[in-house]
């Protein structure tokens, strides 16, 4: 317990460590090829040694391919099979532990499900939807037990929202190689289920109703307590993600959506509401989840990610082919909110350009920025800064730790710098 | 004729007010009652104050055989880390560069052990010990922390009873705390 369990000091990124041992002969001539090493540069490189570039008739036009049905279930092309979770590794143990979102090679605001960031307490219980229970007891008029098909006969609901664990990363050094290592424990999904405030009328909440206890269905039977304000807010109780059943690591049947608050509140495998007028004050809000200041106090119930973002391209790990137009684009989000504008720098820092903000722009969801940029070549360093809708601003590291210091460990929403050198390499600036 | 009409449409009213009055109730219809044999098989929520803790009691001795079996694999033979976390010591570590947050230094309520081993430990079988053996360990550990005399045996009452040294270093949730100026040149 000498560090929370969030701790990942010592990222090693798998997906990283594949990339070389299986690309590594290929990169010199994958930079070549122009724009970011990475993926696409490799599949180029290959179809160049097979001599599928014009003027010769690439190899796949002169057979046909497989036959419709080939994957009942499709998965992305072998050619993207660098693109995986990052795990970390020499983690002590593979139970309650984390794997991140390989953010630096996605678009777009919605997060494939098969690359949701996980994080288990007591690992992913294997659940038969057809023996799940959601048991809601405690401060109600009426104790009410559900079926996963009780459940689906709710009116529905589906919404778009950011899941970030509070965790991501810590404040103390090393610091990650890549976008992934620093705030990769992010997704972002669409969300469909049914509104918490329903299932809570249905049992009828009593006057002294404060707060609402969730339990897992894990082997961790982890427990958080939720205000009873969050729960008729926007608290939903979910159980599909991104037009499908949510996956295993997801919660799989039914999971606890709290738009905002940090990952671990989000209780997964949902089972058991017990409406309460007090906190649990449960392990995983008193020993774990709270923030440890300089002083030796610790806050407690600190809920809300606030607004943040980061580069996703280029980014740490990636290299500039050669100067000239380089689009940097990013995500931005924040648990108060919409994000209202991101600022860029291009100058350590300097001064700042505000970046065009992709539509959608949604609350509590990612929403993506960018900036166009012309590299001269020289070596720089930039960053990105959001504003939410509340007008609060991303801080910088700095900032954090004058407040919080080192221990606090939770919550680090700071701004994080990528710098570049003369050669186009990409490297952590904070590192 | 007239009479019976009356009564239709008094009927008619007392099943509308019936049925309003089921909505207000329940607007959906969907679920079933739970029982209080089932709630009492879930609930297994122990609060700060140790509300709902079951009968049962363990000794500090028997629980120094329970953790030697079942916790030292992971947590250390006295509790000092391993693959699991450090469970003793780090007293005064808090405000220092290196917390050494345990049981003793960190947790603020004592009945939170006896809940958390019972749902979640040994890793390897939660829910597997004995209420009485949870209450073994639990003041096994605390004994560990020199919260509790070796020759204890740990009840509901006397867990409740424990106060934790560090139970009143917690404070609510100030943020935002720090206030970027947001420069936009010559920063």
């Amino acid at each position: 317990m000498t560090e929370p369990t969030d701790v990942d000091h010592d990222v090693v990124v798998a997906s990283r460590r594949r990339f070389l041992r299986e690309g590594g002969a290929l990169m010199g001539g994958a930079v070549l090829a122009g724009g970011l090493a990475g993926s696409e540069a490799l599949a180029a490189a290959d179809a160049a040694s097979a001599s599928n570039v014009p003027p010769n008739v690439p190899e796949w036009m002169k057979a046909p391919g497989d036959p419709v049905g080939s994957q009942l279930y499709g998965t992305p092309s072998p050619f993207e099979k660098g693109v995986v979770r990052n795990v970390p590794r020499n983690a002590a143990q593979y139970l309650s532990a984390a794997s991140r979102t390989p953010l630096q090679d996605l678009d777009g605001i919605i997060t494939p499900n098969g690359l949701f960031y996980e994080r288990h307490h007591g690992g992913v219980p294997d659940i038969d939807p057809a023996q799940h229970r959601l048991m809601l007891h405690g401060l109600v008029d009426k104790p009410l037990i559900f079926t996963m098909d009780d459940i689906r006969r709710f009116p529905t609901e589906s919404r778009i929202h950011f899941l970030e664990c509070s965790g991501n990363p810590g404040y103390k050094k090393p610091y990650g190689r890549t976008a992934s290592d620093l705030v990769g424990l992010l997704s972002c999904a669409e969300w469909t289920g049914v509104s918490l405030k329903l299932v809570l009328q249905e049992a009828g909440l009593q006057q002294a109703a404060k707060w609402v206890v969730a339990e897992g269905a894990d082997a961790a039977a982890l427990t958080r307590s939720i205000p009873i304000e969050k729960c008729l807010e926007d608290a939903m109780l979910v159980y599909s993600q991104n037009g499908e059943r949510l996956r295993p690591q997801q919660g799989y049947p039914l999971r606890l959506l709290l738009p905002g608050f940090e990952g671990n509140m989000n209780v997964k495998w949902l089972r058991r509401l017990r409406v309460a007028a007090e906190p649990a004050y449960s392990r995983e809000e008193t020993s774990k989840y709270t923030d440890l200041m300089p002083d030796g106090s610790a806050r407690e119930f600190t809920f809300y990610m606030e607004a943040k973002s980061i580069i996703t391209r280029p980014s740490g790990g990636q290299r500039l082919s050669a100067p000239g137009f380089h689009e940097i684009g990013g995500i931005a989000w924040s648990g108060h909110g919409k994000i209202k504008r991101v600022d860029v720098s291009v100058d350590a820092g300097k001064s700042w350009q505000e970046a065009q903000l992709q539509e959608p722009v949604l609350t509590r969801a990612l929403t993506r920025f960018r900036l166009p940029w012309q590299w001269d070549g020289r070596p720089a360093v930039i960053q990105s800064r959001a504003t939410d809708e509340t007008d609060y601003v991303q801080p910088t590291l700095a900032e954090l730790l004058a407040v919080r210091g080192l221990n606090y460990f939770y919550h680090n929403n700071a701004i994080w710098p990528w710098r570049i050198a003369a050669d186009g390499e990409v490297t952590n600036a904070n590192a | 004729m007239r009479t019976r009409e009356l009564y239709i449409a008094a009927f008619a009213l007392l099943a509308l007010m019936g049925a309003s009055h089921a909505q207000a109730q329940s607007p959906y219809g969907i679920g079933r009652s739970a029982t209080p044999a089932e709630i009492a098989g879930w609930n297994i929520d122990i609060d700060r104050d140790g509300n709902n803790l079951p009968p049962g009691s363990g000794s500090v001795s028997h629980g120094r055989e329970v953790f030697d079996q079942q916790c030292a694999a992971c947590h250390g033979a006295k509790g000092e880390g391993g693959i699991g976390d450090q469970l003793v010591g780090g007293q005064g570590t808090l405000a220092t560069p290196k917390p050494v947050r345990t049981v003793g230094s960190y947790w603020p309520y004592a009945p939170t052990l006896f809940d958390y081993i019972r749902r979640a430990m040994p890793q390897n079988a939660p829910q597997s010990l004995s209420n009485d053996d949870v209450y073994a360990v639990s003041g096994y550990i605390l004994n560990l922390n020199r919260l509790l005399p070796a020759d204890a045996t740990l009840d509901a009452r006397t867990l409740s009873a424990i106060k934790m040294p560090n139970r009143n270093m917690f404070v609510s949730d100030p943020r935002p705390d720090v206030k970027n100026p947001a420069c936009m040149t010559g920063c």
